[in-house]
């Protein structure tokens, strides 16, 4: 019983890893722009599609890695440029639908480009599973873990240390002043769109491997990584990114100890039940507001 | 002696004790007590920042006060939520305009009429005939209250088309179809020129008449003076001092903190 | 007049099938439409009149609908009881539900009223010993109204196309009334609401109410008319539509609603020529509409017809 449990925390977090890294992508966007992107499970989608396909065209995987991140990435500041600045100024629900449109769009042409079939990418060094005495990790769990970990630790220290970085997160706190003290806040919204384009283009290459790749693996990725950024508080990168790792592990627990169909269903009951208790999410910061 | 006192003072419409409020670090309350009796204009005045529209805010049950309490009648509106605290008799404009920008100015007025009407929502929807006959009853309350603030040919404009100075006139015609007992008038000459504000300090003075007891935060001292039978004034969330437009004047310490060149305006 | 539009509007619903008898637009097309406009009017009492977004309406929607089936064809219900079943159990729901859901609000409130779709969809897969899993439940017997059976097309068109008027008519009263008025008020500004005496909460409740009541109505009037029901019919995308509906229609008007609904549903029908483009166009135009038109189709459109009107009357007046 404790071995499986283990078993299961192990998926959990590996899973979570992804929620984490899509979650960090939300936040990303959000914090500089207060838009929810519901394109960013599309991200998520193309990196690993791209992937495939550059694979299938030759290239080896490393280079193929990297192709498929820049291009993903060229794909979020496109997003950016021809979907968000035109709307500019636009309400909550508009953009959500712009967001929405945004990810059929880039369903239907992922459709055109590469069918409808699941298509896999091979692991990136074997499928030999390590013994964790009791629990069983594949190879491809521990790209997964160890990407997730320099990932969140360079946004962690982009956020924080660099001029850019702050910037960012500046533009979150009070736009207007953002602006004054001379940020750029349009650069800002570009810099948001195309590093949570990388961040879930990595994401999707990382799991790739495990749970193979459509057009439309991005939907559940993308809802379980908005589920993070929520639960965290949205617009709080690292509370995303403990969103995400708690939300995998709840799930892999229930899926294990209470049933594995109802999977989707345990997450989302969690993000409810912390709405409930906590309207704006485990980690934010509140403010009064004012009349 | 103390029956002497209780019959000609009359029992206070409202009574605010050690009222405290803080934001983080900010006490924007910091202990307040008075009270104003009924009918009465009651200004409050103060620097900027001193608290005024904090207290309203409280009063309001948009805020939930750290201590202290707040009697109207007699009846305790700490912990009440804002449409109670409406229900018993209190109606308020505000110094940032809270109009319902999306509806018509005869709506916004209308709405200010809603505890005075009782259809509900099934009612409503199959628009029974009880429906209908309240309809018209609110309409002309509502024309009542536009006509008494000058308003009565823009009932069909959209309120968020309006010149700022008609907005302002909106939210105080709104609040007072409500039928208040207690209005509370958070700067209401802010942004108005000088006819627009002789106009308001007539229609301050019919509303007393009506019989409705007036809590005017205002900063333009000549309107606060002219028209006010007690003055409040609050800093830095403390009452300074309390009196007549008179004895306020004569203040040293008002003068020296806040009303200093003002004074000269004193009707 | 009060009514005018709503009597030019159900002339036009009366007179269509009239003038296209046994036209497959006029009957199939519009029975979906009709359907869509049941859904989308009240979704919009919610997110146009409350201001509040629901990203997890076909919950409600697939509430009524299995109710319908799982009653009649399990338990031999006459339908008109299964539908009041129906709506009790979306009511209830949506009653328990709107107090800690509606407070919340924005992307929070996207994502719970999400989660809820979500919630609801798996439980539809997964509980298959009474919904028939994602294979969904069939032979659900015809609507029988107080004896009436309801058969064959052109039936159906008049059922749903009554139905979808009453809802219009209930929307437009409830909207233009004390109620009315109270929720768009809430939305305006909840605080000066709240100080006219308006209870928010409680407004803000009982419209998340109606707005399910009318969409498990829906779900019922869809399961009978299809004779079948699946999960698909009641997923994420499902909901993501309803909302495009309301706001391509130009929130906060009943019959931007309607229109809205008409359009996307018209949209789809001629979407389908396009095979595999169909996705990636409607991706596009959801995005095209939403910034070019933000506050939506009707009004755009009404926007543009008047302007355009403008210019011609200018030009006459030039000329003469
Ligand atoms: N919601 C709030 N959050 C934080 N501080 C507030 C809030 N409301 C008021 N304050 C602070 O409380 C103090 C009193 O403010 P206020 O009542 O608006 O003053 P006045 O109306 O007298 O100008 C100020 O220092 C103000 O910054
Ligand atoms: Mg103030």
């Amino acid at each position: 019983m404790l071995e499986q449990i283990f078993q299961f925390l192990v998926t959990g977090i590996t899973v979570g890893s992804i929620y984490a890294l899509v979650g960090l992508g939300f936040a990303l966007i959000y914090n500089a722009s207060d838009v929810v992107n519901f394109a960013q499970g599309e991200f998520v989608m193309l990196g690993a599609m791209n992937a495939i396909a550059l694979l299938a065209a030759g290239l080896p995987l490393p280079l193929a890695a990297i192709a498929a991140v820049l291009l993903t990435t060229l794909v979020g500041l496109l997003l950016e440029r021809f979907a968000i600045e035109p709307a500019k100024g636009a309400s909550v629900v508009t953009t959500i639908i712009i967001t929405i449109g945004a990810a059929i769009f880039l369903r239907g042409v992922a459709s055109l480009l590469w069918g409808k079939n699941s298509l896999p990418l091979p692991a990136f060094s074997g499928n030999e599973p390590i013994d964790l005495g009791g629990a069983t990790l594949l190879p491809q769990s521990l790209w997964i873990l160890g990407g997730t970990v320099v990932l969140v630790a360079l946004v962690n220290a982009f956020l924080n240390r660099t001029l850019l970085g702050k910037a960012l997160l500046a533009c979150s706190f009070n736009r207007a002043a953002a602006q004054l003290a001379g940020i750029n806040v349009q650069v800002m919204l570009r810099l948001a769109y195309g590093l949570s384009a990388g961040l879930g283009a990595i994401a999707g290459i990382l799991v790739a491997p495990i749970t193979f790749s459509s057009y439309e693996a991005g939907i559940m990725l993308g809802l379980k990584g908005f589920s993070a950024a929520i639960v965290g508080g949205i617009g709080n990168p690292m509370g995303a990114v403990a969103g995400g790792l708690l939300l995998g592990v709840l799930e892999a627990l229930g899926a294990g100890l209470i049933s594995s169909g109802y999977k989707d269903a345990i997450a989302f009951i969690f993000v409810l039940m912390v709405l409930f208790f906590e309207p704006t999410g485990l980690f934010s910061h509140k403010a009064a507001e004012r009349v | 002696m103390q029956n002497h006192a209780a019959m000609t003072n009359p029992p206070p419409l409202l009574a605010i004790e050690t009222l405290e409020q803080s934001f983080g670090g900010v006490m924007a309350l910091a202990g307040i007590s008075f009270q104003t009796s009924a009918n009465r204009i009651q200004a409050i005045i103060g620097p900027n920042g001193a608290g005024k529209t904090t207290l309203f805010n409280v009063l309001c049950g948009f805020y939930q006060p750290a201590a202290g309490s707040l009697r109207f009648n007699g009846q305790e509106l700490r912990g009440l939520p804002p449409h109670r605290i409406a229900a018993l008799g209190i109606a308020r404009t505000f110094q940032n305009l809270q109009l319902f920008f999306n509806m018509t100015v005869l709506e916004n007025v209308m709405v200010g009429c809603h505890l005075r009407a009782k259809t509900g929502l099934l009612a409503a929807a199959l628009r029974l005939s009880s429906v209908r006959h309240e309809e018209q009853q609110l309409r002309e309350w509502a024309s009542e209250a536009l006509e008494l603030c000058g308003l009565s040919g823009q009932s069909e404009r959209l309120a968020g088309a309006l010149p700022y100075g008609l907005m302002k006139r909106v939210e105080m015609a709104r609040a007072l179809a409500a039928k208040p007992q207690l209005l509370l008038l958070d700067e209401p000459a802010a942004g108005l020129n000088d006819t627009e504000t002789m106009a308001l300090r007539d229609l301050i003075m019919r509303i007393r008449a009506s019989g409705v007891t007036v809590l005017l935060v205002e900063h333009h001292m000549p309107l606060v003076m002219s028209v006010s039978d007690r003055l409040l004034v609050l800093d830095y969330g403390s009452v300074l001092a309390e009196g007549t437009p008179a004895e306020i004047q004569a203040d040293p310490r008002v003068i020296a903190a806040y009303l200093g060149g003002a004074v000269q305006y004193a009707v | 007049m009060r009514l005018t539009g709503f009597f030019i509007f159900a002339a036009s619903v009366v007179l269509l099938p009239v003038l296209f008898p046994d036209n497959y637009f006029v009957t199939v097309v519009g029975i979906a439409a009709g359907l869509h406009v049941i859904l989308a009017v009240g979704l919009n009492l919610l997110m146009g009149y409350a201001g509040q977004i629901s990203l997890g309406h076909a919950a409600f929607f697939g509430m009524g609908a299995y109710a319908s089936a799982i009653l009649t064809t399990r338990f031999s219900w006459p339908s008109l009881l299964a539908m009041l079943a129906g709506l009790w159990v979306a009511g209830t729901i949506a009653w328990l539900l709107a107090r800690p859901i509606l407070r919340l609000r924005g992307h929070y409130l996207a994502m719970a009223t999400l989660g809820f779709g979500i919630i609801i969809h798996v439980i539809l897969v997964q509980a298959a010993h009474w919904t028939g899993g994602p294979d969904g439940l069939g032979e659900i017997p015809p609507l029988n109204l107080l004896g009436w059976t309801v058969d064959g097309d052109q039936q159906w068109y008049g059922v749903i196309a009554a139905a979808m008027l009453l809802s219009i008519w209930l929307s437009l009263n409830i909207v233009d009334s004390r109620i009315g008025r109270a929720l768009r008020a809430v939305r305006g500004s909840e605080f000066a609401a709240q100080m006219m005496g308006i209870d928010a909460t409680r407004a803000k409740t009982q419209i998340f109410v109606v707005s399910a009541l009318f969409a498990a109505c829906a779900g019922s009037l869809f399961a009978h008319q299809q004779a079948f029901v699946s999960p698909d019919s009641f997923s994420l995308m499902i909901s993501v539509e309803l909302v495009t509906m309301v706001v391509l229609g130009g929130m906060a008007s009943t019959f931007g609603a309607a229109c809205g609904a008409i359009a996307l549903t018209l949209l789809h029908e001629g979407l389908v020529v396009f095979e595999d483009y169909e996705m990636l166009i409607h991706g596009a135009l959801l995005m095209a509409v939403m910034i070019f038109l933000p506050q939506g189709l009707f009004a755009g459109v009404s926007q543009g017809v008047r302007r355009g009107w403008a210019l011609i009357a200018s030009r006459q007046r030039h000329k003469g």
